[in-house]
């Protein structure tokens, strides 16, 4: 059967993908930032996942007002890297698990979450920022990806406790697959950063730090937050941090009442561009 | 159910919600547009000619050629939609942000590298923190 082994938090700031691109990750500005992600790579070589469940938004890339799904899985074969207006990231296309995201799909809308199931999309910077981070600069992907969008752009976006509940159920339906696999699930942006209007500019480390404290050994006390203290305390973008639930939601001891997961890396640093950068790796008990 | 008022309590902030995108969709998906290069050269060659292919309202025409970003989310905008005007113009999401908040970019890029803008006084409209007025005020 299909085991998830880790789960893996992250930032997924734009600039940082451009930095990454132009070749600027030794710069004295981006060279912190960067060096947060150098862990990961001695890591996946001991951790290699054959599948990544990554939870992401789209920033007005593929869903325009036409269509704002409020939860979506990609259950397509592949997916390009988008054209966000300064043209498309030059990283690979990502390659999706098509029977495994169907059987997800499958088994989560049966535990009454209704997702939206798209085959044809292009993936923004809120997925392939966190892939670069992670692999760093490769000529394929090492694994398979499944990419899962959540609105968390026009309000109201999923609670906490929702985003939560709906990373129970993935971590359920993964572990009934049949095939034998290691499968990863990431949770992606923040920190706390707001990029509107005169309180533009905002970060809170102190919230930022209880957050990453409070999603390691509380989760369930962490999702009754409500979106309200996530916008006035982490910035209107800082929103995002509902999505880390999902990825925590899947984790052994909310799935199944199973051992707390060891943290295996914990970073935090500030800023980049207009936010603050915050990574974990949570690893489920062998 | 509508949306917790306190969302309208935060300074210096407008949440993007149903209301917000009913008021800016033309705005928003004229923005979205722009994700074409043929668009972006269009809107180039004439903004006002491109603008006025598009369903809306006059204040929101002025807000798009005046780059009133703030203004432009007072009348429906929303960032991520509004980031393609910067991308058009060959601006940063750095600079954007930091043009919202009446700052030069180098200030703005400074406090960003001592930490950020506190959030001491930010919190409710009404406290005493540097986010609390709007940027014509300031």
């Amino acid at each position: 059967m299909a085991r998830i082994t880790a789960s893996l938090y992250t930032s997924h700031i734009p600039a940082v993908g451009a930095a990454f691109d132009l070749g600027k990750t030794k710069e004295d500005y981006w060279k912190p930032v960067f060096g947060g992600y150098d862990f990961d790579k001695q890591w996946m070589k001991t951790h290699k996942p054959d599948v990544i469940f990554a939870v992401y938004n789209d920033h007005a890339t593929a869903f325009s007002l036409a269509m704002i799904p409020t939860f979506a899985i990609m259950t397509g074969p592949e997916f390009n890297p988008a054209d966000e207006g300064y043209g498309a990231r030059p990283v690979p296309t990502v390659i999706g698990d098509p029977e495994l995201a169907s059987h997800i799909a499958s088994e989560v809308i049966q535990q009454d979450f209704d997702l939206t199931m798209v085959n044809e999309i292009d993936v923004d910077h809120g997925l392939t920022v966190p892939l670069s981070c992670v692999f760093g600069e490769v000529e394929a992907w090492p694994c398979k990806i499944i990419p899962f969008a959540v609105n968390v752009v026009q309000h109201p976006v999923p609670s906490g406790a929702r985003c939560l509940a709906l990373g129970r159920a993935i971590g359920k339906a993964i572990m009934s697959y049949p095939e034998d696999i290691n499968v990863h699930i990431w949770g992606t942006g923040g920190m706390s950063h707001q990029l509107q209007g005169p309180r533009a500019g905002l970060i809170n480390k102190e919230w930022d730090n209880k957050f990453l404290d409070r999603l390691i050994d509380d989760p369930m006390g962490l999702a009754k937050t409500p979106n309200i203290e996530y916008v006035r305390e982490a910035g209107s973008e800082g929103i995002e941090l509902v999505m880390w639930l999902v990825a925590r939601g899947a984790m052994a001891d909310v799935v199944a009442g199973g051992s707390k997961p060891k943290v295996a890396h914990r970073f935090y640093h500030v800023p980049a561009s207009n936010t603050a950068v915050g990574h974990l790796i949570l690893e489920n008990a062998a | 159910m509508a949306l917790d008022k306190e969302f309208t309590q935060i300074p210096g902030t407008t949440v993007f919600d149903a209301d917000q995108s009913r008021k800016g969709y033309w705005l928003n998906q004229f923005c979205m547009s722009l994700m074409k290069a043929d668009n972006r050269a269009r809107f180039k060659a004439d903004e006002r000619l491109y603008l006025d292919e598009w369903k809306m309202t006059e204040e929101q025409k002025q807000a798009v050629l005046a780059r009133d970003l703030n203004r432009c989310i007072e009348l429906g905008g929303n960032i991520y939609f509004l980031a393609k005007i910067g991308a058009t113009d060959g601006r940063s999401f750095q600079q954007m942000a930091g043009g919202m908040t009446g700052m030069t970019e180098q200030e703005y890029r400074d406090m960003m590298i001592r930490g950020g803008r506190t959030i001491e006084g930010n919190r409710r409209i009404g406290e005493h923190g540097d986010a609390q007025r709007p940027r014509k005020d300031v």
